[in-house]
């Protein structure tokens, strides 16, 4: 009784497939423009992957070439520069970490603005910087700190302070990094936030005014509260790039005087695949890098999960 | 009349309120100005005199307004160059990404799609795993594209960020019955997509076409990774040798007899800095100017809820 049931349902089933599949083909055709992009772009490379545990040579392609397992994951954790870099790399995103409220603060208090003019034009101005590239910005950064040209430092000179060449201590580095990326991003962030909180209903707003909320304990007690879940998801996401610092910026902002501090983890990569042509090694580092940052990821998201019951996945 | 009715408004709040309203126009005014300060001081750096801004001279006016470091900059070749490259790399690469991600974004908007799960799957996992340089690079090079111009095209050609925000905006902003009495009318899915939803798209359709302009409008690593030969090199990489690596923009206005002009040495370092003020300006402002007619469309619907496969 159950059989026939199971294959009536499978038979039903099939041509039920088959009835969707014939109304919706033309569906997966407008699907495969991007779907072979991603399988030759972005799953080629990872197919390519698999040189970090073998002994690539050109002459042999990458199938052909010799496994040597570990080796080269070992040869990283006992350079000795191992942990300068991964404390270089820290430094400079948990200082980026500490930067995250701030477009949070800005939105919340650009939010309580209601000139909507004024509004308009402080976000024009506040998402410009975004739109100008990683060369401008660091060559701004460098004309503006520069010890006898530079604005800042001309600044300095007329508060009657001594001139500094910022650009050449490597301690001011990762300020240096991290201020220079708020500047480009706290406008452009920050609309994430605004659009979150323009979906708060007026009427809750209202309400709480009428029980004689100040202006502050509505941002705390409303506003807060209903953005936590973008602010949550936001926050799991810099996470996973906890390990990731925009080596293509780093690059640009390096010098032989600051290489102290400014050596991380990605501009290794480079260094040693590219420059180097070590394409073992620097694949092998990547991918230890990249799993750190999926580890930390999945981490973070457990936690929050757990804590606020949002999460990215 | 209407200042009245603020100042009345005003008088109403509380103590606590007008602290907090006090605190919170500053902030917003301190952070706005530092937002605009550098590029302010570009424009006016870039149009003052040489000497003047050496010497820390022009803070908030230009001072002897002049174009001289326009003339200059204008006068090297490779700017030109480098600016017919990023024109042709921005214009052909933003259709490319265009191609690749609408159509994309909309088939997997498809709720009733078979598969729609493990394909979302395969283009999500590409967010937080990959292969990486070096065998991203291998494939390039497999691929014969290396110091090609079609490098800069096909390299980043899909952006899964783009595509989950593209197809969000589908299945949020266009209603189920149109697509119903679409299909009734004997409208074919390929028809749907292109007569129906392309119209109704047009937010998205900017928002997207900026971003990626502005990707491929400001990126330098792809050519300094992939091309060795100076003149299929964009705007970018031109302003990298200058602006970064300190290269002399002057070699071609030296040769067309302007020698007379940048003849000390002096005068020439001077200049140096605001012909970089002038090249930041002229590389910047396509995207400035660009950007204010599609930014009504950014709060619209780009959320990051929208992240959540």
């Amino acid at each position: 009784m159950s059989q026939t049931r199971a294959l009536k349902t499978n038979h039903c089933k099939k041509g039920y497939i088959l009835k969707r599949l014939k109304e919706s083909w033309q569906w997966y055709i407008l699907l495969l423009p991007g779907l072979i992009y991603l399988l030759i772009f972005d799953y080629g490379p990872m197919y390519g992957l698999q040189i970090a545990f073998k002994n690539y040579r050109a002459s042999r392609g990458i199938w052909g070439s010799e496994w040597v397992g570990l080796k080269y994951f070992l040869r990283f954790f006992n350079y000795p520069d191992f942990w300068k870099m991964i404390r270089n790399t820290l430094s400079i995103t948990l200082l980026s970490l500490a930067t995250f409220p701030c477009p949070i603060i800005f939105a919340l208090f650009l939010n309580e603005i209601k000139y909507a003019k004024f509004k308009k034009t402080v976000q024009m101005i506040t998402y410009m910087p975004h739109f100008l590239s990683e060369v401008v910005v660091c060559s701004l950064v460098i004309l503006f700190l520069d010890r006898t040209t530079g604005p800042i430092n001309n600044l300095i000179a007329f508060l009657g302070g001594e001139r500094v060449g910022f650009m050449g201590i490597a301690e001011a580095f990762p300020a240096i990094y991290v201020l220079s990326g708020l500047w480009q991003g706290i406008g452009w962030s920050s609309i994430l936030y605004i659009s979150a909180l323009s979906s708060i209903s007026m009427e809750e707003v209202e309400a709480a005014r009428i029980d004689g909320a100040s202006r502050l304990q509505v941002m705390w007690y409303v506003n807060i509260p209903s953005i936590m879940p973008t602010i949550a998801i936001t926050l799991i996401m810099k996470m996973g790039n906890l390990m990731s610092v925009g080596y293509t910026k780093i690059l640009l902002l390096q010098n032989d005087l600051n290489l102290d501090t400014s050596s991380v983890i990605s501009t290794y990569t480079y260094e040693i695949g590219l420059i180097g042509g070590q394409y073992s090694y620097s694949s092998a580092i990547g991918l230890f890098n990249n799993i750190i940052n999926i580890l930390v990821l999945l981490i973070a998201n457990t936690v929050t999960k757990k804590l606020t019951d949002t999460s990215l996945f | 009349m209407q200042t009245t009715k603020r100042k009345a408004k005003w008088l109403n709040y509380s103590w606590s309120d007008k602290l907090f309203l006090i605190v919170v126009y500053t902030v917003i005014i301190l952070i706005t100005l530092v937002c605009l300060y550098p590029l302010y001081y570009t424009v006016i750096a870039s149009v003052s005199d040489a000497g003047d801004v050496y010497t820390g001279k022009v803070n908030f006016l230009p001072s002897q307004f002049t174009v001289e470091a326009y003339t200059l900059v204008f006068q090297n070749k490779s700017i030109w160059r480098g600016y017919a490259n990023t024109i042709f790399y921005t214009v052909v690469g933003t259709c490319f990404n265009l191609f690749l991600t609408i159509p994309t974004a909309y088939a997997l908007s498809k709720k009733r799609m078979l598969g729609r799960n493990f394909l979302m799957t395969m283009f999500l996992i590409t967010m937080y795993f990959g292969g990486g340089m070096i065998p991203t690079y291998i494939l390039f090079k497999n691929l014969h594209l290396v110091n090609t111009p079609w490098i800069m095209i096909i390299s980043g050609g899909l952006s899964v960020y783009n595509v989950i925000v593209t197809r969000t905006y589908f299945q949020n902003n266009i209603p189920e019955t149109l697509f119903e009495a679409a299909r009734i009318d004997g409208a074919s899915e390929f028809r749907i997509f292109f007569q129906l939803v392309l119209p109704l798209s047009a937010p998205i359709l900017a928002v997207i076409t900026l971003y990626y302009a502005v990707g491929h409008w400001s990126s330098y690593f792809t050519a300094m990774i992939y091309i060795t030969k100076s003149e299929l090199h964009p705007l970018q990489m031109v302003l990298r040798r200058i602006l970064i690596l300190n290269e002399t923009a002057y070699q071609d206005a030296m040769q067309s007899g302007n020698a007379e002009m940048i003849e000390d040495a002096l005068r020439r370092s001077q200049m140096a800095v605001t012909m970089k003020y002038a090249l930041v300006f002229i590389a910047s402002f396509p995207m400035l100017v660009l950007y204010p007619f599609i930014q009504k469309y950014f709060v619209k619907g780009i959320m990051v809820g929208s992240l959540k496969g």
